[in-house]
Parts: structure tokens; sequence; C-alpha cells
């Protein structure tokens, strides 16, 4: 050990040393907010079940992810408003014709274990990914984000090293595309592409992910993990920033049970829990400092089957018209859900980075209106009351998607007389039936991958392995290949969503809200950023 | 008796074969599979996926694959779901759970359950015994699902004294809440089959000889009463020992135990092949195991029971 680099160390062991007496005696203070810190900063929160991985490599759920970055760093991470900031990457340039990308890593990010993060071990985590031996099942990410020979690399038919990824240095990545990105940047803050350590996978093999092997370089480190009962994460002495990340512990509980998970959090076991379907309004009127509802990257759709030897009366869109304005959207946000959702006549939800909801006409129309018109256009394709319409519904079975598929079943018989039959279906049968087109109507929902409205509209492409309804209309997907590369997509996609309204191969019903109960005294939760992406390094509690 | 059980363990194994096959053709006939999702994964990525667990292989050899390695290695494959676990890690982590408040839920229900049965059938008709099939009543008409929610509510919501779920290593606390809810109506049961089985033995001819020739009653009942009264106890207490220890849903899903009913469950709906199996092939062969038990206990209980 050189005498500079001792001294180094010594200085940092003593700042952490100071920095959690700082934290520990209770009187501390928020560095930015100047707000009394609680001394027990320890966050305890809430999953439905338990995450398939917590492997970045492997990663493939919302839940998994959340643990995976607190875990470890990518290149860059989000601020509370879904910006990019550093993270091991200081910054990047790319390359005039936009297909090479050079970060810039930052030479103070450190393993658990002391060793520096170097460009080599982003090398090896991507090609790791991408590689058939760990058949990651969201090896197509790397495909997703157009990596030079990504495709190859996960078929299986060029080695790894082919992979457009390289380290010039140990602080300079080269990341070659293959078709200009303009969001590539957003894309490093999702979990596939953080950095693992080689030694610690080559030792232990598929057991480096338990408490006792587990090298990582996020703010935090594991320190418990008994699935489908508890993950325990603590603060990592050897994080960059850690001398400004204020949680000292966070703990997962799997708790299948929303309503038993919201008797704990009322008993003070829990920080943060979701709130069941239909509680919101009794419990923003109880708690309201606690409840809180956000807009959610998800829409809720009905899909028609339009295949052929699909019903015949689905294929007339406007008898599809008709069922969709008969919908009154009102009811079921304010009546069924009540959790702050919003009515949706777009298939892209309302609150997508940079999308203007256009015009549909149908969203400024009464109710009334809309049922008038509805009536006409079923009436003018043959159905009435001497010839009445009957229709399968099909939804996977849930208590929420019964309600809703209830409310509208009666919508449609009280405006149109259509005499809707419901079935629901367990969920891995229910995805069957819809890929094989074993339906009439079926419900959707659709989450965003990454912030922009394509993430939505892309399922309308003819060609799409998710467009189940087999809407194939050649000038939506000559539109949706324009946008692709078009500086301003937002008038193609505004000409989407207008082909969506008059074809009416789905029926947009509401866009989400993520309805949550947080305790009092937690800060610092990113209720701006719309993908939810949110990290325990930036919060805290507060005294009381 | 020797030969009785080499006899039936002989048996068990076509048993469990044959529960193997029918578990392994009954899994795949199911519609979707481990890995369908909402999201179908490119053909390639699916490729290396099925490549891995074995799944691009004929039918017939995936079987035969799955009972050598089982046989074997006692190796039941990695799970499909939790793709940093195996079966074996799953089994090791939640079976431990279950087996814990499975135990002492049957300790509860015997010991509350047996003597709640003999007071009642010993002091037939007066308070005592109104109180028993009360109390018996009430633990059979509140199912566990009913149980737990009230517990929790309760000691949980409303007096604070315990913690309202998780297992933490299976500290008192995580576990008093668990074992009376799964242990109420089995406990129930019990006091039933008790109070009935002790009335039919006490109105039998031994047992007033034993009276006739002035034994007092506290020998009559522990000496002469309690063997043949246990009889019928016993042939309900195997398959539910086999229950409790192998997990309830119920209790996993709102007490948060991490225990392996709710792997089962969740097995099931995922679609994870392996670990269906290997719950499915842990649970026979403790049934079995413990049907077996329960028949050698009866010939030592029982001397009219000869093998």
């Amino acid at each position: 050990m050189t005498l500079r680099t001792k001294l180094l160390a010594t200085t940092s062991a003593v700042l952490i040393a100071t920095t959690g007496a700082l934290y520990a005696d209770g009187h501390a203070t928020h560095p930015d907010t100047g707000e009394t810190l609680a001394s027990d900063q320890s966050f305890t929160y809430r999953v439905g079940d338990e995450s398939p991985s917590i492997d970045p490599g492997l990663v493939e759920d919302v839940d998994g992810a959340d643990v995976v970055r607190d875990l470890f760093e990518g290149l860059y991470n989000q601020d509370a408003a879904g910006n990019l900031i550093p993270g091991v990457a200081l910054s990047h340039t790319v390359s005039d014709d936009g297909l090479v990308y050079t970060f810039t890593l930052r030479d103070t990010a450190k393993w658990s274990n002391g060793d520096p993060v170097t460009a080599g071990d982003f090398v090896y985590a991507w090609q790791r990914a991408a590689s058939p031996e760990l058949a990651s099942p969201y090896s197509w990410y790397i495909d997703l984000m157009s990596i030079e020979n990504g495709a190859d690399v996960i078929a299986g038919d060029m080695p790894t090293s082919e992979l457009g990824v390289t380290a010039i240095d140990d602080t300079t990545l080269e990341v070659r595309l293959t078709q200009p990105l303009p969001y590539f940047a957003q894309m490093v803050t999702h979990g596939t592409t953080f950095p693992v350590h080689q030694a610690t996978i080559e030792e232990h093999g598929s057991d480096w992910v338990l408490p006792e092997n587990m090298v990582s370089n996020g703010a935090y480190v594991l320190t418990e993990f008994v699935p489908q009962e508890r993950l325990v994460r603590e603060r990592n002495p050897m994080y960059w920033d850690n001398e400004n990340t204020i949680l000292d512990k966070v703990t997962k509980l799997v708790i299948t049970d929303e309503n038993v998970a919201l008797t704990r959090y009322l008993a003070g076991e829990l920080d943060w829990t979701d709130v069941p379907a239909g509680q919101f309004p009794r419990l923003s009127a109880e708690f309201p400092d606690q409840a809180v509802s956000v807009p959610q990257a998800c829409s809720y759709y009905y899909m028609f089957n339009l295949r052929d030897g699909a019903p015949e009366e689905l294929q007339d869109p406007n008898v599809r018209k008709a069922l969709s304005l008969a919908v009154d959207r009102d009811i079921i946000v304010n009546n069924v859900l009540a959790g702050g959702q919003k009515a949706a006549y777009t298939f892209t939800h309302w609150a997508t980075a940079g999308f203007e909801t256009p015009n549909i006409p149908m969203a400024d129309m009464t109710q009334a209106d809309r049922n008038a018109m509805a009536q006409e256009l079923l009436a003018e394709a043959g159905y009435g009351s001497d010839n009445p319409l009957s229709i399968d519904l099909v939804y996977n079975t849930n208590e929420s998607h019964k309600s809703v598929a209830i409310a509208i079943s009666q919508m449609w018989k009280q405006t149109l007389g259509v005499e809707t039959t419901l079935a629901n279906q367990e969920w891995q049968t229910f995805l069957e039936a819809r890929s094989n087109g074993d339906f009439d109507v079926a419900r959707g929902g659709w989450c965003a991958d990454y912030n922009e409205a394509s993430t939505f509209l892309d399922l309308m492409d003819s060609g799409s392995g998710y467009n189940d309804s087999k809407y194939n209309n050649p000038e939506v997907d000559a539109l949706l290949a324009a946008a692709k590369t078009a500086d301003n997509p937002q008038a193609n996609y505004d000409r989407v969503e207008e082909f969506i309204a008059q074809d009416t191969p789905i029926i947009p019903i509401y866009h989400y809200a993520a309805v949550d109960m947080f305790a009092d005294n937690l800060e610092g939760w990113p209720t701006e950023n719309f993908e939810q992406n949110w990290y325990s390094k930036d919060l805290y509690k507060i005294a009381e | 008796m020797l030969s009785f059980i080499v006899r039936r363990l002989a048996v068990a194994i076509p048993t469990l074969l044959i529960l193997v096959v029918l578990s392994f053709i009954l899994m795949y006939a199911a519609p979707g599979g481990p890995f369908n999702s909402e999201r179908p994964l490119p053909p390639e990525v699916l490729a290396n996926i099925e490549a891995k667990y074995g799944l691009d292989q004929p039918f017939w050899k995936q079987i035969v694959n799955y009972v050598v390695s089982v046989v074997t290695q006692f190796d039941f494959g990695p799970s499909f779901q939790y793709k940093d676990r195996t079966v074996n890690d799953v089994i090791a982590q939640g079976f431990p759970v279950t087996l814990t408040y499975g135990f002492w839920s049957f300790v509860v229900a015997v010991t509350i359950g047996v003597s709640l049965g003999v007071a009642a059938a010993i002091k037939q008709n007066t308070w005592i015994d109104y109180f028993a099939v009360g109390v018996s009543i009430g633990a059979q008409v509140l199912p566990n699902f009913v149980m737990a929610p009230i517990l929790l509510l309760v000691f949980t919501l409303w007096l604070g004294w315990l913690p309202g779920g998780g297992w933490n290593g299976g500290q008192w606390q995580f576990l008093i809440m668990p074992v009376i809810a799964l242990s109420t109506s089995y406990m129930a049961s019990i006091a039933r089959i008790t109070r009935s089985s002790m009335l039919e033995v006490l109105n039998t001819n031994f047992i007033r000889t034993a009276q006739a020739k002035g034994l007092p009653m506290r020998r009559v009942i522990w000496r002469h009463a309690m063997k043949p009264t246990i009889l019928p106890v016993l042939s309900y207490l195997g398959p539910a020992f086999v229950g409790m220890i192998t997990g309830s849903v119920i209790i996993d899903v709102f007490f948060s135990t991490g225990g392996i009913g709710q792997f089962f469950v969740n097995s099931a709906f995922n679609r994870d092949y392996s670990v269906i199996m290997g719950i499915t092939i842990l649970v026979g062969t403790l049934t079995i195991l413990f049907n077996l038990v329960v028949d050698i206990l009866y010939a030592w209980i029982d001397p009219k029971i000869r093998y």
C-alpha cells in the first residue's frame, strides 16, 4: 500500500465513521433540505410475490428491478423526475453518425469487496446477459438496445466476444450500435445493463446471488434473503457516494394478500404498501397525508379478435365503435376503481413523456351523445332488439377485472341490448387463449417498457408479437415505422391514435394510477418519475 | 411385523413412480408453460431457455431424465420460476418453516382436542360437555381463512401484541398466530372424534367390569378406556399430521411465513414444472410414510390387530 492510497483509505474510513455517527444521534439534518432526520433510518415495504431473480442479467420483473437498482449501479441513474444523472459513468459522447457511444466512468466506483468497478465489468455483464448459456429471459433487451451483433450473439450464431461493447481502458467504455437510437442513454438505467463481478460469478455459479457470496457495486449490499419471506439490504460502505446515502437498511417483505399488507401497514410494520382496489376514497379521507395516487405507465383496454374465422359481427368497425362508445369510462374510473385512474380514449397513457393527447372526437362528447351515436351505429349495422348482438368477454381471474367486466357488460346491455357472456380464466390459460385467438373480446393491460409513446403504439403494428387482436392496417404500420426516425414523431402518433379511434381494434378504457400508502415520515419518493424507478439511496426518514 | 413394513415400502416405490408420471402428464396437459408471459419471448430467446432447462427434448425423454436424476442424485433440478434457485433450495428453505409451525399446530391440536373430547365424554351432558362441544363446533365453523384475518386484526392491529406475519428465523412471536389458525379446526375434529369414541368405549362391557371390580374412575379411563378410544383418532391423525407439516397455503399467504404451501400453489400458477414435481414427491412420500407409521401404531396399541 502506497502512502497515498493509505491516506485515502484512512480518510474515507474516518469519513464513514463520522457520517455514521452523525446519522445515529438523531439530530442529523438532510444535507439539501435541512430537515431533521429520524434516528431510525430503516425502510420496510411490501411486494406481492417473490421475484424470479435478483441477478442483473436475469432480472425480469419490477420488484426485482427495484432490488437490483439498490444492489448494483449502472452507467446512469435517474433523479426524482426521471432525468439521467451520473451513476458509474460521469458522461458520454456520441459519434456524429449516432452509432458509437463512449462512456467515461468514474475511477472512484468500487465493488463491495474493494475491487474497482471497471469498463471491463460492463463488457463482461453485457456479454453474459446476451449469452445463450445464461439464457436470460431479458436477453432480448440487448437486442432492443440495437447493440452491434446483439441478435446473432443471442441466437448463438456468434461468440459473445463479438458483441459491440469494448473496454478501451478501465474507465472508458465504447458501445457500437447498428442504428442510431435517440433514447439509448435512457436504456442504460435498466438492470440488464448493470455490471456484475466476474470473479464472484465464476467462483460460485448461480449461488453468487446468496448474501454470503454476493459482491455488488450499488449503494446497498445484500445481507439477508429468504425467498417468499424477506430480503434485506444494508448500506455499502464501499459505495462511492455512501456519505450522502441516508437510509441504513431496506427490507422487502413478501406479503401476498394486499389486505393483510394494509393491516400490517396500519399496525406500523410497513412504510409502504399498495392500496387494495376500491379502498382509496376511504383511506385518503382517513389518512390524507399517506394515501397517494400517481399516474402509472400502463393502459387498460379490451381487444377485439380481428382474425379470419373470428365472429363475423365484430369484423364490422361500426359495431366495434358502437361498443367502445357505450362504455362509460367515467363510471369505471370514478365508481368502480376510485383510485385516481383516468378515463382513456387513447391507447397511449396521457402522462407519457413528450406525448400530447390528440383530439379524439369521442372524448369531447357527453355520454348521452356517445350512447345515441352507439345506438345509431349498431342499428345501421343491423343489430337491434329483434336481432341482438351477443358477445363472449374473457378476462383473467381477478376481482378488479371482474368488477370492470360486469360494469361494462351492463352498459352494453342497457345502451345497446347486447348480451355479454363473461368468462374468467386462470392467467396461463388466458394468455394461451388470447395469443391463439380463442376469444371474441378479451381484456388487455399494457405497461410501458420505456417512457415514449411508441412503447404503447407499437402494439398496433401488424407485425408485433404483442398484437393479439391481429389488427392490420398498412397505414398504421407505415406511420409507426416513420416515427422511429422522425425528429418529431408526435404527428404520426396522433394519426395512429385517430386510426385506433376510427377502426377500434381495441377499446381503451382507463390509464392506470399507482395507489399507495406511504409512512408520514418517509421523504424523497420520486412521485414525478413516471416509470416509478426509485432508489433507496434517495429516500430518507424525517424525525416526527 | 418386519415383513409387513418391508412389503409396504416395496409397494410405496411403484406408487410414487405412478404419482410422478401422472403428475408429469397432468402438468404438461395444462395450458401455458413456464416461460409464457404477457410479452411472448422472441423465438431465439425462448430456444435458449428451453435448451437450458431440457424442455427441447421429447416428452418421454424428459420424464426419464427427471426420474433418473431424482433417483440417482436426489436432484430435483433447477426451479423454472426462481432462476437463482434449485428445487432442492426451495424445499430446503420452505419445508423447515412449514414443519415447524405444522409440528406445533399438531401438538396443540392433539393436546387440546383430546383433552376436550375426553372431558366432554366423561362429564357427558354437564356444562363441561356443553362447553367442550360448543368450543369444538365454534372452532370447526371458523375455517383458517376466517380465523387468520381475525387474529391479525385483534393481535396485530388492535392490541399490537404480535407481528402481523413473517418468519424471522422462527422466533416464537412469529409462530403464535400461524399455530392458532392452523390448529383450531384440526383440534375441533379431534375433540369430536375423541368424545364419540370415548362415549362408545365407556358403554362397553369391559369398562363396566373394570368399574364393577371397584377401580377408581381415573384408573379406568387411563388404563382401560384410553387405548381403544384413541384408535379412531389415530386414523385421523396420520393424514392430518401430513396435512399440517406439508403446509397450508392459507397460513403461508396470510402470515407470509415463506413456507412450502405458498411455493406449491405459486408453482402451479407459474407452471414451474420442477417445483410442482419436487413438492408433489415430497408430499406423496410423507403421506405414504405416515400412513405406514399409523398402521404400525395401530398394531402396537390394539392387540387384536396383527399384520
